[in-house]
């Protein structure tokens, strides 16, 4: 097993494929890759897997129903859930079918419905329904006033995306991908194989696959391609408190008008609620930090759609980027006689599809001569449970009698143990930082925010640096 | 360890199993006001008292509070793990039993906590149960202060543990918002560890001490923070409309204290909304029979001694509960008027035996303190000290006997 994070880039043979960019998209091909017996190699600019655009995603598993019919994107994420609902079970991610309403509060978005209704059966979803006021109120009683039906979406559910991140990366590792962490691509000299001018060195490898997110379309260049130009699109997003959760049952899905999009409430596997995102369009890549006029215009958004949240604690206020590039559809572009595949355009379905753009992706690889023969079912990942649905150790009797380590509560807003920081810094990809354990336990992302437990918890990091 | 001892290993427990305890009075939070209580009440012969504390060692905040002046009166070589240590052993020696490293991880019942602890899960069911949860300072995301999220941005209470109990390095240049009591430690503790204290900053336009050597900005607030990794800098907002950025590795932000009221709710227990601790009588009994809470779960940060007297206090309560007194009815409610933000009590269910405690948003200075009932005056005072939001004002209590139990709420302004 190979991560490395410093030092110079291993010597040695051309790796056969590399994936640029260890986000959720690339992981999941790093994942898919290291099924075939080659060389491949998982890089990213940053010090953890998942730690640009996934890691600030909404955390919904989608069921496609608005995707535009015919789309890749449309069958990408219709299959993609399929997969990852399956991988999710066997993997311990935390899934939670909690169903979306898509709320009207005017005119406009209550004549919307049928359309959109319509859109999730030309999309292959059979199960969306229109509801009246008063079965969405009995629904969502702590709704605000105005609602006038909702589309109510059983299927979509509450995913864990560091998790699922987090899984592939850890599978492809034990299966023989060498992951580099801290290691951007400067240059590419295309050739047989091509060179990759990275931070740590030069990297040499005969296929390329660009899944570089927010940088797709600069890895694209490198390469001679200039089909698309990614704009970031800043999301803020407010976590707020457990102590929210009993406030909502649904993911709550704003109808899209001519005034725009709108924000959504969402649960999460955490227990927490989302409020969010806003959509501002960008110039600058690492403008991931929240403004005072997007935060009030979610408070102001969040008010009318569930008045009580506003009351509750929020624990988090973060900001993500997405990688917008003008296009109605994901811009995944094979260049065979270059062994060269761009997966862009990902939007925040990408996490659903992940997995069948990944087994998409190794299709166009082949198109370009890749052998994709000898594939084996890679061995079983079982990860540790973030979602608050299921099991937790520390209300784990059995548990914590083999291993009183997962008895002793270090963060108590979130309930993580000693036995749970433990495994996450001995772990395959295990965190370069207090956030990244953070993504990996929830230790220190509650209410207090470390006020009670977080020098602990560095000091636990700290230790397991040294 | 009795009860919850680990089971035999030979007898492994399903994943639900939960060891069945007993207890008279469970106190949760081993701090200064759980630990005089649970001291109180078991000299006084109430039983088994069981204080259960979540941290590895019992004695609530005081112990990473490196300072002088705990005690009542205020001792100036009395310090802060001093203090908690004499807690802990003072409840001890009175027959408690305090069980460390078990958290109350929510409500099987009416009188019954769930725990977890490296012992196993079990289950206690008491005839008192009494909240002493503390309190927490609210950390810069319920403060909804924008900018980017770089690691090196705390709390006071996590400064103070990092430098205190892990000898974590904490930056070379901060910034500390907040000029309360809290502030002024979490500067010096900064100036321990070697850093530089650039600034203190508050939102409080006069009335606020500097510390010598620190330029105190008031009428400020923070707008942004910035920097990925480390911070780089605070975008600082003045009242007039000037902006300043100051460049720092690290902020701290203090004060903005909140009851740790997670058990109170999930255990369906009212809130006042002024204090955002469970409300209670002035014999600390919730509105749930048998509930009592106590100490900074009531109000936010007092002095160590305030939180330990008002356990102490609570012991008479607990006592005629579990000699079979009927749990009162609710009473009137106390209310305040801006600028006060809270009172405790929060119910008058009798005569007050207690001064109350009454906290303003904004200094005021020769402060009238009015209370009415039903339009009714019943009480009206120039108080001795100024009101200032960062002290609780002390209201004689003996006018509570003058409250119409079947009137309407009883209202404090200050004028």
């Amino acid at each position: 097993m190979t991560l490395t994070r410093r030092g110079p880039l291993p010597d040695g043979d051309p790796y056969d494929v590399t994936v640029v960019g260890a986000g959720v998209v690339g992981s999941a091909i790093a994942r898919e890759l290291s099924r075939l017996p080659l060389r491949i190699a998982l890089v990213d600019a940053a010090d953890d897997v998942g730690d640009g655009t996934s890691k600030a995603n909404t955390a919904i598993l989608h069921t496609g129903f608005d995707a535009v019919p015919g789309s890749l994107e449309a069958r990408l994420v219709r299959d993609g859930r399929r997969l990852l609902a399956a991988y999710a079970a066997d993997s311990g991610i935390p899934v939670e079918p909690v169903g979306a309403l898509l709320v009207a509060w005017n005119d406009e978005q209550l004549a919307a419905l049928p359309g959109l209704a319509d859109k999730a059966v030309r999309n292959g979803y059979h199960q969306a329904r229109i509801l009246p006021a008063g079965e969405v109120r009995a629904r969502e009683p702590e709704l605000g006033p105005g609602v006038l039906g909702a589309l109510h979406v059983p299927g979509e559910s509450l995913i864990c995306p560091w998790t699922t991140t987090l899984a592939y990366a850890t599978q492809a590792v034990r299966a023989g991908v060498d992951l580099h962490l801290n290691c951007p691509v400067r240059a590419v000299t295309p050739g047989e194989p091509h060179t990759l001018a990275t931070g740590r060195g030069p990297l040499r490898t005969r296929h390329l696959v660009n899944a570089a997110g927010l940088y797709a379309d600069e890895i694209d260049r490198l390469l001679g391609h200039a089909d698309f130009t990614v704009t970031p699109r800043r999301g803020q997003l407010i976590v707020f408190d457990e102590l929210a959760r009993g406030l909502v049952r649904h993911i709550l899905l704003p109808v899209p008008d001519a005034r725009g999009k709108g924000v959504l409430v969402t649960p999460t596997v955490y227990g927490n609620v989302m409020l969010g995102p806003t959509a501002e369009d960008l110039d600058d890549k690492t403008a991931t930090g929240s403004t005072a006029e997007g935060l009030a215009l979610l408070r102001e958004k969040g008010r009318r759609i569930l008045p009580a949240l506003l009351d509750e604690e929020v624990t988090a206020v973060y900001a993500g980027l997405r990688a917008a590039t003008g296009q109605e559809d994901y811009a995944i572009r094979a260049r065979p006689a270059q062994r060269y595949v761009t997966v862009g355009g990902i939007r925040s379905t990408g996490l659903t599809a992940s997995m069948a753009i990944a087994a998409h992706v190794v299709e166009l690889l082949a198109e370009g001569g890749l052998p994709v023969t000898g594939a084996r079912e890679p061995e079983p990942v079982r990860m540790p449970n973030l979602g608050e649905a299921f099991p937790r150790p520390y209300r784990d009797a059995a548990m914590i009698a083999a291993d009183p380590e997962y008895g002793r509560i270090v963060c108590h807003c979130e309930r993580v143990t000693r036995g749970e920081i433990r495994d996450a810094l001995a772990a395959t990809v295990p965190p370069a930082s207090p956030d990244g354990l953070r993504r990996r336990t929830r230790a220190r992302g509650g209410r207090c925010q470390g006020f009670h437990c977080g020098a602990a918890v560095r000091a636990l990091f700290e230790e397991a640096r040294r | 360890m009795t009860d919850t001892d680990r089971p035999d290993r030979t007898d492994r427990p399903g994943r639900t199993d939960r060891t069945d305890v007993q207890a008279d009075v469970v106190v949760v939070g081993a701090g200064p006001a759980g630990l005089a209580l649970a001291a109180r009440l078991a000299r006084s012969g109430a039983g088994r008292v069981e204080v259960l504390e979540r941290d590895q060692e019992p004695g609530g905040l005081p112990r990473h509070l490196h300072h002088g002046g705990f005690g009542r009166p205020p001792l100036p070589w009395l310090r802060g793990p001093e203090y908690a240590r004499r807690s802990v052993g003072a409840a001890l020696a009175a027959g408690a039993s305090v069980r460390t490293g078990v958290t109350a991880t929510g409500w099987a019942g009416p009188l019954c906590l769930e725990t977890t602890g490296p012992a196993g899960l079990a289950r206690i069911t008491a005839r008192a149960v009494v909240l002493a949860t503390g309190a927490r300072e609210r950390p810069r995301s319920a403060r909804l202060v924008p900018g980017t999220r770089p690691q090196g941005v705390m709390t006071s209470g996590e400064l103070f543990q990092a430098v205190h109990a892990h000898g974590l390095p904490v930056g070379r240049r901060a910034v500390v918002v907040g000029a309360e009591p809290v502030a002024r430690r979490a500067a010096a503790t900064l100036r321990q560890a070697g850093a530089e204290v650039v600034a203190m900053i508050t939102e409080r336009p006069r009335g606020v001490a500097a510390v010598p050597g620190i330029p105190l900005l008031t009428a400020t607030t923070v707008g942004e923070l910035r920097g990925r990794g480390r911070p780089t800098g605070v975008l600082i907002h003045h009242r007039d409309g000037r902006t300043g950025l100051l460049a720092c590795d690290t902020v701290v932000f203090t004060g903005d204290f909140i009851p740790d009221h997670e058990l109170a709710r999930r255990g369906g227990i009212p809130l006042d909304p002024g204090t955002r601790g469970p409300g209670v009588d002035a014999s600390f009994r919730t509105a749930v029979p048998g509930v009592f809470a106590v100490g900074n779960a009531l109000h936010g940060i007092e002095r160590a001694a305030t939180a330990a007297a008002e356990g102490a206090a609570a012991a008479a309560g607990v006592l005629a509960h579990l000699a079979g007194a009927p749990w009162p009815q609710p009473g009137p409610p106390l209310q305040v008027r801006a600028p006060l933000v809270w009172v405790t009590p929060n119910r008058l269910t009798g005569i007050a035996r207690r001064p109350l405690l009454l906290r303003s948003a904004e200094a005021v200075t020769a402060p009238v303190v009015t209370v009415t009932q039903d339009g009714r005056p019943l009480w009206r005072r120039r108080l001795p000290l100024p009101a200032s939001p960062s002290r609780s004002l002390r209201l004689p209590p003996r006018w509570t006997a003058r409250v119409d139990p079947e009137g309407g709420p009883v209202v404090i302004a200050l004028t």
